[in-house]
């Protein structure tokens, strides 16, 4: 049998990469049909029908503006997603360039990146976004460097203990006697032997991501209106907890559903990706 | 020791003097004119003018930024834009709910994730078990602010037991009390404690387990020690360091989620000053706010660091 179908055969028997999967299905479709489809235009206000309770026209019923809830947790589905992925992207193209490089070389360039990664620690991706959002404003662009920001050094440290272990191979070994440079043994063996820790570690990473995100939001130093967001949904809720507090439930379930799948989907990946780590549990 | 002790202490003076220089040339230097920034775009050139006299930034960054920093050293900041008074005053007034709100939050933290973590693990594979591991992957998934949001939907507008927000201060003279100040921090500090404790209540449990397993620990129960006393005698102290590192790393998501926290239930403290900063661009407060915020993050990881020597000899042994 081959690898592939031996994974998805596993796969298909734990529970929780299952349950991640669904759920994170359920996040990518949202966000996919929002793009061609929801129920209203999200941002359209309709202040004769505010604050309506759920109804066959409106499903979740209505915010202070008369704006769809539906339609605006479809669209924050979106929001939710870009931050995830620019944000991961961010972090997991730098820290693993700079773990790799640190791996291939040692010595004092082993030392700096650790070093610096360290010292990033110190910025959680909150006090990045305060000082970027004093200077630049508030927005989308804002939270996305903040949170990437913050994920270099974990993919950095991750990204350079895997890879030290594959150049201590023997295969490594045998490459480097063949003649091959560091580049070549990093992206031809290096990479694809340190890629499931980091596959899990991206996953859980766009979890994070989610919340980092929504709580910007809420803040109000991520994403900023029109553009539909979870976080900020929560923020206007907030003022109607008296009159309308099913508003405040809508989006933190939608936060809450979104990160359990991807956590979920994040240990599932890590118990059949590594079977080492799932046999301890 | 003591060489760990000295790496350690030059480490952490680096990273603040490295942090120092990072927060001033982002806040200072990136901006191009700070007064433009501060007073928008709308401000006359003599308005900016005058700003600029007052800030300083006529001068040669490298002098403001020796400035800066020889003031922190001694205990003296600028004058806030908005407020007129020093950073360091306003600051320290805040810290008068920021302080004990965290302090409140990690004791509830370490409390409900020490118990969860070692009923769960005492319990290993068993119901009570795979109960508190789906509750704490439940609570690692909700975000704090929201459920300081449902705390107050609950507690502040269906039983109406607390307000929704607001602190009335420590003394009788501001129409407070420390009773009606800890009640005012009480949903807040639980808020941000839940979703802490649901993550070091996995790691805990998954540490003990780990020991659990060791020889020592068979070696101790085959001379008799009860399960009981084998945990506290031999594993506990054993699983603290991977405990210690998540709460140390913890420490900075507390400090964050204090900010967040702060602005859902309107607490006059470090977070409200540094968003009524933000939305007055009074980039000095925000300055020094982040510096003192980051320099807590970094003499934390200092303190979890030297508890390790403590907790683990072997680190003393091997690190000199």
């Amino acid at each position: 049998m081959s690898e592939a179908a031996g994974f998805w055969r596993r796969a298909a028997r734990h529970p929780s990469f299952l349950a991640g999967a669904l759920l994170a299905a359920l996040l990518v479709a949202a966000a996919l049909l929002s793009l061609v489809w929801t129920p209203y235009p999200p941002a359209e206000i309709d202040i004769p029908n505010k604050l309506a309770a759920p109804s066959a026209a409106h499903w979740l019923g209505t915010d202070s503006l008369g704006r769809d809830i539906a339609s605006q947790l479809l669209a924050g589905a979106r929001s939710a997603i870009v931050v995830g992925v620019v944000a991961v992207a961010i972090g997991l193209v730098l820290g693993v360039g700079l773990g790799c490089l640190a791996a291939a070389r040692r010595g004092w360039v082993e030392e700096l990146v650790m070093r610096a990664a360290d010292f990033t620690f110190a910025f959680p991706a909150l006090l990045s976004a305060i000082m970027l959002g004093a200077i630049y404003g508030p927005g989308l662009a804002t939270g996305i460097v903040a949170i990437g920001i913050f994920y270099i050094p974990v993919f950095a440290r991750l990204a350079r203990g895997a890879a030290s272990a594959v150049w201590a191979r023997e295969y490594v070994l045998a490459a480097r006697a063949a003649g091959f440079g560091p580049a070549r043994i990093t992206w031809d063996h290096v990479l694809p032997n340190i890629a499931a820790v980091l596959i899990v570690q991206a996953t859980i990473s766009f979890a994070t991501a989610i919340l980092a995100e929504a709580a910007l939001s809420y803040l109000g130093l991520g994403t900023q209106p029109p553009q539909p967001s979870w976080g900020r949904m929560l923020n206007e809720a907030q003022t109607q907890l008296f009159q309308a507090p099913l508003l405040a439930v809508y989006p933190g379930v939608a936060i809450a559903l979104s990160v359990l799948g991807l956590n979920l989907l994040g240990d599932g990946l890590r118990d059949l990706l590594d079977p080492r780590l799932a046999r301890r549990r | 020791m003591s060489v760990f002790l000295a790496k350690r202490l030059a480490t952490f003076l680096a990273t603040l003097a490295v942090a120092s220089l990072l927060v001033f040339a982002v806040l200072e230097l990136l901006p191009g004119n700070v007064a433009q920034v501060m007073l928008g775009d709308t401000a006359t050139p003599e308005a900016v003018a005058t700003l600029e006299k007052k800030l300083g930034l006529d001068r040669p960054a490298a002098a403001r930024y020796a400035d800066w920093v020889g003031g922190l050293l001694q205990g003296r900041t600028a004058d806030s834009f908005s407020y007129g008074t020093p950073t360091a005053e306003l600051i320290a007034e805040r810290l008068r709910v920021t302080l004990p709100l965290a302090l409140l939050a990690m004791a509830l933290t370490t409390v409900l994730a020490l118990a969860l973590g070692l009923y769960a693990a005492a319990r290993h594979n068993r119901l009570g078990d795979v109960g508190v591991m789906a509750l704490s992957q439940v609570g690692i998934a909700i975000p704090s602010f929201w459920f300081a949001i449902l705390l107050i939907l609950l507690f502040a507008v269906k039983l109406q037991w607390v307000s929704a927000g607001g602190f009335p201060g420590w003394s009788a003279d501001d129409g407070g009390g420390l009773v009606e100040g800890l009640t005012a921090l009480a949903l807040p500090a639980l808020a941000l404690a839940l979703v802490q404790a649901a993550m070091l209540a996995r790691v805990t449990r998954s540490a003990v387990v780990d020991v659990m397993r060791e020889d020592f620990v068979r070696t101790a129960r085959a001379k008799g020690l009860t399960q009981r006393q084998a945990l506290w005698r031999h594993v506990l102290r054993n699983a603290m360091i991977p405990v210690l590192t998540v709460m140390g790393l913890q420490f900075a998501n507390l400090i964050t989620g204090t900010i967040v926290i702060e602005n859902v239930f309107v607490l006059p403290g470090i977070g409200r000053l540094v968003f009524q900063a933000i939305a007055n661009r009074d980039l000095v407060v925000v300055r020094d706010v982040v510096m003192g915020l980051v320099a807590v993050v970094v003499v934390v990881n200092l303190v979890v660091d030297l508890l390790y020597a403590l907790v683990d000899p072997r680190l003393k042994a091997s690190d000199v």
